[in-house]
């Protein structure tokens, strides 16, 4: 199933090599991160060594090589919402979360990001999560929501 | 589509689209922009088509979900043409109050006007609002005029007449008329536009290719994103023409992957053209061929750097190249002589075209000509987009048209041209607004951020910011950046931790030379300048860190204690509710108390008290 999958966007971008982060764009978007063996697979079908393609998918950020979690939190961390008080949201999440950025949770349920400016600077600091905005925002506003969305998963 | 084949079929397209549109006596502008959809104007837009329907009105009505208008401190905003009334935080609610008072009755809503800051007068019109009244939208104007996804309205606002006017024109009149009008790239260098253009067309080379540079990394400007999501013909007109000029049958737009609404806007957009044969082959019969791709960038802030950007679009990690021997305009993508310009730039060529070089050359400074778009944001009262004549002083910006500082706090400083540029002190404000005179002042132009920061916000603790930004994104290639940005964020932590002495700031000052002068590419080469800029106008402010260890304006964790005074506290408890580390404890009515050990320094327990209780020590 997978295979056919790769094969289908490698030829969408006609075998191109130069394509090759294009390719692993599509390839993420169908998995929603890069799974090794899809990966194994680029490198054999466009004749590229293995570490050519982890060379692309390790140096941008929009690529991910593990799958993310059921909420996604991030936080801006441009310099207009980092003088409107960011890093002690950062601190918050962080510790709540026992996650860095970049990271998803053990059992799966949160991956947090942070993004260098999301263009909503009037609302800052912005957090975005699971795609709501949420300006002005506090450590004590990114406790309570991230505590309303554990006790969620505890429902279900 | 029918194709527009001359230019005669251009101006009756046009005519039929402003014939069809004649029937609509009102038009109803929903602002669709960036931070409009973080405050929810899809459900305002939604509404209102909803309430329209139900009023019988969609065909007298027209609806338009338009791009960024620039004043994103009071969306969502809604303008009513062609009174051009000004509707501010507009809440779904208020839609059908709107469409009974002002598109009925042509009665104006008074709670939703913007009110003076000072005077407290109820406005009415956009162009009366301080915030535009000190504007020049030469660029951003259209912005809340069309829709983005309509060709047919950007052609109704004389869109693609400067094409069909270039393109009897010979390439070198038209690199003639850009390099007489003074235009210099936008997107933070400066070079002149037209010389660029002149070097690409004479390079050698069957095959040339023209870029659009849209990987808008600075953190804290958007005013690329707003103009490619807003109106991309703009920015695709530019291109044609451009690409007229120096010979480029290729184009392509590199947007930054966060920007999915700018990819989506701009590939509905070169659609279009090419439907309406814009693009493509034989462009309006000039047998002039010339089509654009789009490449998603992968999220890397090197790759704004024109060479790093043709190795992404080549497929490789995004490493500069030595640009010292050869220039891109020589050697670019795939070898092959290659213009790269910025958004900004490349709509602006159209208006240049139309109003011809005097006109862009009347505008601005001695060397510095037309307008620049700013990201105004950070500490001031109107956030948004702002687009001024290049040589408005940094005062008229901040607080003419910004309205000042918010909160009525202290001016403190404005950092403006992103990780590479610096921060300007108070005494700066005078200061007129150019590429030269930011660059002597020890900050740069850059894409166009602006950064306001207040008497909270501590300079040491910025500089630090942009050298861990500096220090993700640096490509490693070179080892004066790589090192040298890792080590200068080890000595600045060392400050705002405490634990820096007098020797520490000697080093610092001799790794921004050493990193200056030796890295490969810009990112490296203006690292420092978030450091030296800082140094040179709050040296004071790192010497209290230094040797006090204090900061004064209670912001780096390390160096503050927050204390309860026992004199203030009535043990309200609110301080202890508040405390996201269980730091506070007191019995109700009795003195409180924060446990040091445990206290982060967050200070979430400060604004929560009414009684003043809390201070910094």
């Amino acid at each position: 199933m997978r295979d056919k999958e790769v094969y289908r966007i490698l030829k969408n971008h006609k075998d191109n090599r130069t394509a090759l982060i294009s390719i692993l764009q599509d390839i993420q978007e169908e998995f929603n991160y890069l799974p090794a063996k899809t990966l194994k697979l680029v490198s054999k079908k466009l004749n590229l060594k293995l570490t050519d393609v982890y060379s692309i998918a390790t140096f941008y950020k929009s690529l991910r090589l593990l799958p993310q979690g059921k909420h996604n939190i991030t936080l801006c961390t441009g310099t207009a919402c980092h003088v409107r008080g960011t890093p002690k949201i950062l601190d918050e999440i962080q510790s709540q979360l026992g996650i860095a950025p970049g990271d998803t949770t053990q059992d799966k349920k949160f991956t947090f990001n942070t993004v260098n400016c999301l263009g909503a600077c009037a609302i800052g600091p912005v957090m975005v999560i699971n795609g709501k905005y949420y300006g002005h925002a506090t450590p004590i506003k990114a406790r309570q929501i991230l505590s309303n969305l554990k006790r969620k998963k505890i429902k279900q | 589509m029918k194709k527009i084949k001359t230019e005669k079929d251009l101006e009756l397209y046009r005519q039929e689209t402003i014939k069809k549109n004649s029937k609509f006596k009102k038009i109803v502008a929903v602002c669709g922009g960036t931070g409009c959809h973080a405050y929810g104007c899809k459900s305002v837009k939604r509404r209102f088509q909803k309430e329209l329907e139900k009023n019988n009105l969609l065909n007298r009505v027209m609806l338009k979900f338009t791009g960024c208008h620039g004043f994103c401190e009071r969306g969502p905003i809604v303008t009513i043409r062609p009174e051009n009334i000004f509707y501010q935080c507009v809440q779904e609610n208020d839609v059908p109050e709107i469409i009974k008072e002002t598109v009925l009755k042509g009665r104006v809503v008074k709670h939703l006007l913007y009110e003076n800051l000072v005077t407290k007068e109820k406005i009415i019109h956009t162009e009366e609002i301080p915030f535009y009244k000190f504007q020049k939208r030469l660029v951003l104007g259209q912005n809340g005029l069309l829709e983005p996804d309509k060709i047919q309205d950007y052609i109704a606002q004389g869109g693609y007449i400067a094409l069909a006017r270039a393109l009897k024109l010979s390439g070198e009149k038209i690199i003639g008329i850009i390099k007489n009008s003074g235009l210099r790239g936008r997107g933070g260098g400066g070079f002149p536009t037209g010389r660029k253009w002149e070097f690409c067309r004479n390079a050698k080379g069957e095959i040339k290719y023209i870029i659009c540079n849209c990987d808008e990394g600075d953190p804290g400007a958007y005013m690329d994103r707003s103009l490619l999501e807003g109106n991309p013909h703009s920015v695709i007109e530019g291109m044609i023409i451009g690409a007229f000029a120096i010979g480029a049958k290729e184009g392509y737009i590199y947007v930054r992957h966060e920007y999915p609404l700018a990819c989506q806007n701009a590939g509905i957009a070169i659609n279009q053209a090419r439907q309406l044969g814009l693009l493509g082959k034989n462009i309006l019969g000039s047998g002039f061929d010339f089509d654009i791709k789009i490449a998603k960038g992968g999220g890397a802030f090197v790759c704004g750097e024109s060479t790093a950007l043709i190795n992404s679009l080549e497929g490789r990690i995004g490493e500069p190249r030595d640009k010292q021997h050869l220039h891109t305009t020589e050697s670019g993508l795939w070898g092959e002589p290659t213009n790269i310009n910025n958004v900004e730039t490349w709509a602006n060529v159209p208006l240049i075209i139309n109003s011809g070089s005097e006109w862009f050359y009347r505008i601005g400074t001695e060397k510095s000509k037309g307008t620049k778009i700013f990201s105004l944001v950070g500490k001031v009262k109107n956030t948004g987009l702002v687009e001024v004549p290049m040589g408005m002083t940094l005062r008229e910006i901040i607080f003419d048209i910004g309205g000042g500082v918010s909160d009525d706090k202290k001016f403190k400083a404005v950092q403006t041209g992103g990780p590479s540029g610096g921060c300007l002190p108070a005494e700066s404000l005078d200061l007129p607004v150019d590429y030269e005179e930011l660059s002597g002042a020890g900050s740069m132009m850059g894409s166009g951020g602006m950064i306001v920061m207040d008497e909270a916000t501590c300079m040491v603790d910025v500089a630090k910011y942009f050298l861990n930004f500096l220090k993700e994104e640096s490509c490693g290639k070179c080892l004066p950046c790589r090192e040298g940005i890792k080590r200068m964020l080890e000595i600045i932590t060392d400050i705002t931790d405490g634990r820096a002495t007098e020797d520490s700031l000697v080093l610092l000052e001799e790794l921004t030379e050493v990193v200056a002068d030796t890295s490969l590419c810009g990112l490296g080469k203006t690292a420092p300048n978030p450091v030296l800029s800082t140094l040179r106008y709050f040296r004071n402010e790192y010497e209290s860190h230094v040797k006090d260890k204090k900061c004064p304006a209670g912001v780096c964790a390390p160096l503050l204690r927050y204390v309860i005074l026992a004199d203030c506290c009535k043990g309200c408890g609110a301080c202890i509710k508040a405390c996201p580390y269980n730091a506070i404890s007191g019995k109700l009515k009795e003195v409180h108390m924060i446990n040091q050990d445990i206290c982060a320094r967050c200070g979430s327990c400060q604004p929560v008290c009414k009684f003043d209780a809390i201070q910094l020590s």
